[in-house]
């Protein structure tokens, strides 16, 4: 991997400690995977926040770090609201370690707002072909897809690292070679809202982690798009995507089609939401915002909440920006009962783990809430969610199976 | 007095030493390794119940989430970290585990560590320029010869 001279001496330790082991993380991953050199990235998104995750190692290791960061850098989710921590039985002892992090974080130059969707926020817009470094699967997978621009997913050190050089390496999904479809799904019906996550929870298995192309018969929306990708990172690796006549690159690019086509069943699909039916219990606990809800999803929750009063625990996750932007949706929705949480998400915070039942509208918290938070997930859309926890599903299910949308 | 010694490719700078302690399975550094004691606690891992401080420690290729990484960290400063590490090919995870723990790491040996290397073998790795060397064997080996 070809270095300037500048960055030999970073190498060599002239620049300190800390950008010594930065840019050591970043040559020994270029060297791992053929990079050629380092290239100058737009902003960077660091995972590894929440204690839950990374625990008292991974504390200790951003404690010690020196200087700051060169390019744009926030959070992903902790494991709590930073605020408002108590609201959902955080211990004291997790709160304390979890502030440590986030100071340790807010030390380095780091805006420390802890969210999986930064490209809703000021400073993380993103243009077409921008390279970054962004650790969070379905904020990768949104850059690389629905915004056409280029990053790996990073693990959190390595993000972090490229966030204190404002480099990375040249590899993977920054080159034009890697971002060719591989595999071709056909979808031959409509999907609407919740579809596109359950399409990403099939799809992604399917995928592993391969490019796939999307034939569609309708035209997803950005929130809908988020749910499909943020699924298939995490029921596979997918980092990016394209919808024929839809995603930037696609309309951009001659792509060859790829030989390997599956064609994706409505029944399929359906698999997906009967697991509310076939559920062993009840969901006790009814989560949404898994990537963090849009201004356009806290609208939509709020008018289906409105003048409703909920039974169950239900959260709605967003980032603590949007959540300030727009106090009437907040307003409304916790006028039901329900909990408009920030900074954290249903997967990564601890608050989860006292559930042993969870419904929720994303395909990657359907594949990460069972193993990450030991808590039976279902899935079903935001109506469905909103019907359960003011209880009026128990009649519509068992009529309604499988009852997309 | 040198017997082998073999080029690799730097991952993880530094130089250390240590006796051998060969694996034939890959390590998820979350969940394979107790952080407080360095011993591997997989079951049915090939090197279930054994100690990896102070080991010159080759295995294939690492596994599993990326947290590993900081475990590595968590086992350098509890003071149970390999001295160092041989891998046939280093994935992600373990490389940024073992620079930001400062182990040294060297893989893609010139010839196949399992067919050079036994447990008990004294060997220095030079990470930050590439090689391995072979000081010493193991006592039955070397009579054997």
């Amino acid at each position: 991997m070809y270095l300037t001279k500048e960055e030999e001496q970073i190498l060599n330790g002239e620049s300190g400690e800390t950008l010594r082991q930065a840019i050591e993380i970043l040559v020994a991953l270029g060297d791992i995977y053929g990079a050629d050199r380092l290239i100058p990235i737009k902003s960077s998104q660091i995972a590894g926040v929440s204690y839950k995750t990374m625990g008292d190692a991974g504390l200790e290791w951003i404690s010690d770090l020196q200087g700051k960061v060169k390019v744009p850098s926030i959070l992903n989710p902790a494991g709590m609201d930073l605020q408002d921590w108590k609201r959902l039985r955080i211990s004291p002892e997790f709160a304390e370690k979890q502030k440590l992090i986030v100071q340790a974080y807010e030390k380095l130059g780091i805006r420390c707002e802890c969210t999986c969707t930064p490209y809703n926020l000021e400073g993380f817009n993103v243009g077409y072909g921008d390279h970054l470094a962004w650790s969070e699967s379905s904020a990768v997978s949104y850059a690389n897809s629905v915004l056409g621009a280029r990053t790996n997913r990073e693990g959190g050190p390595s993000a972090l690292s490229a966030a204190l050089l404002g480099k990375t390496a040249n590899y993977g999904f920054h080159l034009d070679e890697n971002r060719m479809p591989e595999i071709s799904f056909d979808v031959g019906y409509s999907l609407k809202g919740s579809d596109y996550g359950a399409l990403g929870y099939v799809a992604g298995k399917l995928a592993g982690s391969k490019v796939p192309i999307f034939h569609l018969r309708c035209t997803p929306d950005a929130d809908e798009l988020k749910a499909l990708g943020a699924a298939m990172a995490a029921s596979g690796a997918v980092a990016l995507y394209h919808v024929k006549g839809v995603t930037p690159e696609i309309c951009r690019m001659d792509f060859e089609e790829p030989t390997e086509k599956i064609t994706i069943e409505k029944s399929q699909l359906d698999e997906v939401y009967e697991g509310l039916r076939k559920a062993c219990k009840e969901p006790e606990l009814i989560t949404i915002g898994c990537p963090h809800c849009s201004a356009a999803e806290l609208e939509k929750a709020a008018e289906l909440l409105r003048g409703k009063t909920v039974l169950k625990e239900f959260w709605i996750f967003t980032s603590r920006k949007l959540a300030k932007l727009h106090p009437e949706y907040i307003k409304t929705i916790e006028k039901s009962g329900a909990k408009v949480v920030c900074d954290t998400c249903m997967v990564v915070s601890p608050a989860t783990n006292s559930y042993s039942c969870v419904m929720v509208n994303s395909g990657k918290a359907l594949a990460y809430v069972p193993g990450m938070c030991g808590a039976e997930a279902v899935y079903g859309s935001m109506e469905t969610c909103v019907e359960e926890a003011i209880g009026e599903t128990t009649k519509k299910v068992a009529k309604k199976a499988g009852g997309s949308n | 007095m040198v017997l082998i010694k073999l080029k690799g490719r730097t991952i993880s700078r530094g130089c250390a030493r240590g006796e051998v302690l060969l694996s034939i399975d890959p390590i998820s550094f979350l969940g394979s390794v107790d952080p407080k004691t360095g011993v591997i606690i997989e079951e049915n891992h090939a090197l279930e119940g054994k100690s990896i401080q102070g080991k010159v420690l080759v295995f294939p290729h690492g596994k599993g989430s990326t947290v590993g990484s900081y475990v590595m960290y968590q086992l350098k400063k509890n003071g149970v970290a390999p001295s160092a590490i041989i891998n046939l090919e280093t994935e992600p995870i373990v490389a940024v585990g073992a620079i930001i723990s400062e182990i040294p790491l060297v893989d893609m040996l010139e010839r196949n560590p399992y067919e050079v290397l036994n447990n008990g073998d004294f060997v220095v790795v030079n990470g930050s320029k590439g090689y391995i060397e072979l000081i010493k064997q193991e006592t039955n080996k070397t009579e054997c010869n």
